[in-house]
């Protein structure tokens, strides 16, 4: 299990915006992303994701490990906290188990509306999602908004008790510390010059 | 040398820019003595009177109207498979004149149709086919409009182009089904047989086809420099902001 | 692929909405009818095959935008395109929850709603055959055109100005069906040519349907 990172770059909208990220994780380890707002954290994870094609590069991990997720979390509001959940587990292929709910404090809520739920509680349901879909690969943006502290700190001991504990890998983006021992990697020297080849709007310039 | 060097926007650019007035000239010449010839120097159909004469702008505007979408699959194509900004633009760029080629035929149809079948319109399955293919230039535009990132448009407007081709030819056949209609068979290439069109007409008429079709190759022509200057445009723009 | 299919059904059914309004809007236009061409019985007779077919089209077309919007603002569609599930088999559920949610209670309806336009007895199971056989594709080219609008703010109107005409075979053999039906000719040609239709297109469209989606989600 790892995920190798190498050369990578990667457009928004057409226009690059980072170029030669590499890095390499191996099983167990995690990979907290800074830089400033704008400087293609998000574009940078919805690459690794799979979600949009690279510039250039390579990603590399198991196929069938990989997940995304944003602070769009795919909750249904009218579903139950369960029926969400499970949903999600079946799509995967995998059963919903109560350890998934516990670890999210949700137990106490598993048959309430997600619609009548408060946004912090949402959230916490949101993430819940990557407890269940027993995915190894972890592609997170920005998991601890809107989350109060302890809430915080329910997530941090999923990911390092649970996901990283268990061989899983992870790559954040998030402003806070959510108490990894994790190394961090600013994305500001990897953005891409602002004539940087390889947009694709390239051949009328 | 590849012939898709000549896709590329600046080359494409080059060479076109001496080609368009040769182009403009050609057709106008064309059509201008194809229309004087094909109105003042042949006879009056003996059944049809001088509305025949109709013939001349109406069977070269259907012919470019079908054509100019069968352009636009081909170089749909091209984009999807090759990813040539070019071609996707010229597909861009022959969709108004498709469009207005469509209306002009509906319109010279009408005018002819009142006082040969009686009735501005008839749904006739070769006029039905030529209203659905308006509505299809119509969808192809808006989507174009309607989404402001070119790839993304160029994608997604290649995809409704080859799926809206597949139900255009369908909807022909569903409307013969539907509808034997009233409409003459095609007017051109039946060359032998009884109905097709007599010698007196049929030179002007070859020359008002290849007027058209010079005119429909100019304008797109144009419309494509015009497209290839916007995303320069925009191009430089998208820079000179993250710069 | 049933896990996604029965937690849309699910969504539609709790939403209300989905089953309600495109059956309470087919028969506000079954109803319209006879108001705009009379209520002389042979008038309505003859014209109650195509009625009833763009009727049942038009109500079809009420909810199609909602088959990926909804899962591409809450950031569902991203997450079911990186799930295991392939994103054509994601269309392919999406377009049959939207015809068990529309399709078939427009079909089931729509016998009752031809007693409103006094179509004859004998067009009824033409009736229920056709759009039974003709309005999956109505789902299906309807999920191509969602896909092609997904990400766009005002994509209904839009949606419906690239759909509409694409429904044309669908509805022409459809409504010959029927007529045929009516009239006591053979409507079996025409019943084969709508189920070619709606083949044809589920088993390309999902492939467009699916393309187009990725280049939106990009």
């Amino acid at each position: 299990m790892h995920l190798a990172v190498t050369d990578l770059a990667c457009a928004r909208g057409g226009l690059p915006v980072l170029t030669g990220v590499s890095f390499r994780l191996e099983a167990g380890q995690a990979l907290i992303l800074r830089g400033p707002n704008g400087v293609g954290k998000t574009t940078l994870l919805r690459t690794l994701a799979g979600l949009q094609p690279a510039m250039a590069g390579e990603v590399d991990f198991p196929a069938d490990e990989g997940a995304y997720a944003s602070h769009a979390d795919g909750v249904k509001l009218t579903l139950s906290v369960t029926e969400n959940l499970a949903f999600w587990a079946a799509v995967h292929g995998r059963q919903l188990d109560d350890a998934a709910l516990a670890a999210f404090d949700l137990t106490g809520l598993r048959d309430r509306m997600a619609g009548t739920l408060s946004a912090g509680q949402k959230r916490r349901l949101g993430l819940a999602r990557l407890a269940v879909i027993g995915r190894k690969v972890l592609f997170l943006d920005e998991p601890t908004v809107s989350l109060d502290r302890a809430a915080v700190g329910l997530f941090a001991d999923f990911l390092r008790d649970q996901h990283l504990a268990q061989g899983g890998i992870a790559v954040i983006a998030t402003h806070i510390d959510l108490g990894l021992e994790a190394p961090e990697l600013d994305l500001t020297p990897y953005r891409a010059a602002p004539d940087a080849a390889g947009g694709s709007d390239e051949a009328f310039l | 040398m590849s012939i898709w060097e000549y896709a590329n926007p600046k080359k494409f650019m080059g060479w076109t820019r001496p080609v368009l007035p040769w182009l403009w000239a050609l057709a106008v010449a064309c059509i201008v003595t194809a229309l004087v010839w094909g109105f003042f120097f042949t006879p009056d159909d003996y059944k049809q009177g001088s509305t025949v004469k109709i013939i001349y702008i109406h069977v070269p505007s259907a012919m470019i109207a079908i054509n100019a979408w069968f352009m636009m699959l081909i170089t749909s194509l091209v984009w999807i498979v090759r990813r040539h900004h070019v071609s996707v633009l010229a597909a861009k760029a022959a969709a108004p004149v498709g469009a207005a080629m469509t209306v002009i035929a509906l319109f010279t149809g009408a005018v002819w149709g009142e006082p040969m079948w009686g009735t501005w319109w008839a749904w006739d399955p070769r006029l039905t086919s030529f209203l659905v293919l308006f509505l299809f230039y119509l969808g192809y535009m808006a989507l174009w409009a309607a989404i402001e990132d070119a790839d993304t448009a160029a994608d997604l407007t290649s995809v409704l182009c080859l799926v809206g081709s597949v139900f255009a030819v369908l909807s022909r056949y569903a409307a013969i089904f539907w509808n034997q209609g009233l409409h003459q068979g095609s007017s051109v290439f039946r060359a032998g047989r009884p109905d097709s069109v007599a010698e007196v007409f049929y030179l002007p008429l070859m020359l008002s086809i290849a007027g058209f079709i010079l005119l429909f190759l100019a304008l797109v022509l144009m419309r494509t420099r015009t497209e290839i200057r916007l995303r320069r445009a925009s191009a430089l723009e998208a820079r000179m902001r993250s710069a | 692929m049933i896990a996604l299919l029965i937690r849309d059904l699910r969504l539609a059914i709790r939403a209300g909405g989905g089953f309600g309004l495109g059956l309470a809007f087919f028969l506000i236009v079954i109803v319209l009818v006879p108001f705009g061409v009379g209520p002389e019985r042979a008038v309505l007779t003859r014209i109650a095959p195509g009625m009833l077919w763009v009727a049942a089209l038009l109500a079809a077309l009420l909810s199609l935008d909602r088959i990926f919007a909804l899962d591409h603002e809450d950031g569902s569609l991203a997450l079911l395109a990186t799930a295991p599930l392939p994103l054509e088999g994601v269309v392919l559920v999406k377009a049959a929850a939207h015809w068990l949610t529309t399709g078939l209670p427009l079909t089931l309806a729509a016998p009752v709603l031809g007693i409103l336009l006094n179509l004859s007895p004998e067009a009824t199971p033409w009736l229920l055959a056709s759009l039974g056989l003709g309005t999956p594709a109505l789902s299906m080219i309807g999920a191509f055109g969602a896909a092609l609008t997904v990400g766009l703010r005002r994509g209904g109107l839009l949606l419906s100005l690239l759909v509409l005409p694409l429904y044309v075979p669908t509805l022409i053999f459809g409504a010959e069906a029927v007529r045929r039906g009516a009239e006591g000719l053979t409507a079996l040609p025409s019943l084969a040519l709508v189920g070619g239709v709606t083949a044809g297109c589920f088993a390309l469209l999902p492939f467009a349907a699916a393309a187009a989606l990725r280049v939106n989600l990009r």
